[in-house]
């Protein structure tokens, strides 16, 4: 991976928020990931195969997952399965869209969701992953790009 | 008196099926099924008859291309909107090319769902 295909990803996830909130997120600096867990209470996560091989994924915190999914649907009363599907949808969404850049022979899986703090999430061991901070309002994300 | 246009809404994600819903609820439709995977798409449409359907791509048990396939060999008045996350020229153009009416990428404003689906019903 290059400084090109993070900003792929970067444009790909401010565009998601700008489009879906109509509040622009900030991306921080991106860095490599290390051993220590990037993990938050709900997460995304994306399989590619084709052109690239790896795995993407999204996670956030319940606060912002159920903010987001007010501004969509338009009520206060934000059930826990509405929650954890938003958070697939954004890892979907962000993954999907970089499409544009990758052509169509970069393959997205159907999401997997993670709910509460796990341990890490397991990515394939010989490939670097780099960790894009996220910050949207108040809330802070992390996504994780791990790719050949 | 006009009969309201029948709708099946096809996303693996509750949000986007509900929001597609709200967001479509001003035009003089029915919504007769909602579906969340590809297979179950199929199954709804044959027994819904629906007029206009909204299909996503990435979907579990079948892919919304081959469904969209599936469909208009069913019927072939059937009017389709892809709303997809794969964004890509190629995609659109394959969609539209196995007979979809319209591309909508995700993610979509409630105006622009809006705009497309006029147009979709034109």
């Amino acid at each position: 991976m290059n400084e090109t295909d993070l900003h792929f990803f970067i444009d790909s996830t401010v565009n998601y928020f700008e489009e879906v909130t109509s509040e622009k997120a900030s991306a921080g600096i991106p860095y490599m990931k290390d051993e220590e867990p990037v993990v938050l209470e709900y997460t995304g996560i994306i399989g590619i195969s084709g052109k690239r091989k790896g795995s993407i994924y999204v996670t956030t915190s319940e606060k912002m997952l159920s903010s987001i999914a007010k501004l969509i649907l338009g009520i206060e009363e934000i059930g826990k399965e509405d929650i954890k599907d938003l958070v697939g949808e954004i890892a979907n969404t962000i993954s999907g869209n970089v499409r544009q850049a990758y052509g169509s022979d970069f393959m997205i899986s159907v999401p997997v969701v993670v709910e509460g703090k796990a341990k890490d999430i397991k990515l394939p061991d010989n490939i670097q992953s780099f960790v894009i901070p996220i910050t949207w309002k108040e809330h802070k994300s992390f996504l994780v790009v791990c790719l050949e | 008196m006009k009969e309201k246009v029948k709708l099946l809404i096809v996303d693996d994600s509750a949000i986007i099926r509900q929001a597609i819903h709200k967001h479509l609820k001003d035009f003089d439709i029915e919504v007769v099924g909602t579906a969340d995977d590809g297979k179950v798409a199929l199954e709804v449409f044959k027994s819904s008859h629906p007029d206009v359907v909204t299909l996503d791509i990435t979907m579990p048990e079948i892919d919304g291309l081959t469904v969209l396939e599936e469909m208009l060999k069913i019927d072939s008045s059937v009017k389709v909107m892809v709303v997809t996350a794969l964004s890509d020229k190629s995609t659109g153009l394959k969609a539209i090319k196995l007979g979809a009416k319209s591309f909508l990428p995700k993610p979509f404003t409630p105006e622009k769902l809006r705009s497309s689906f006029e147009r979709l019903l034109d």
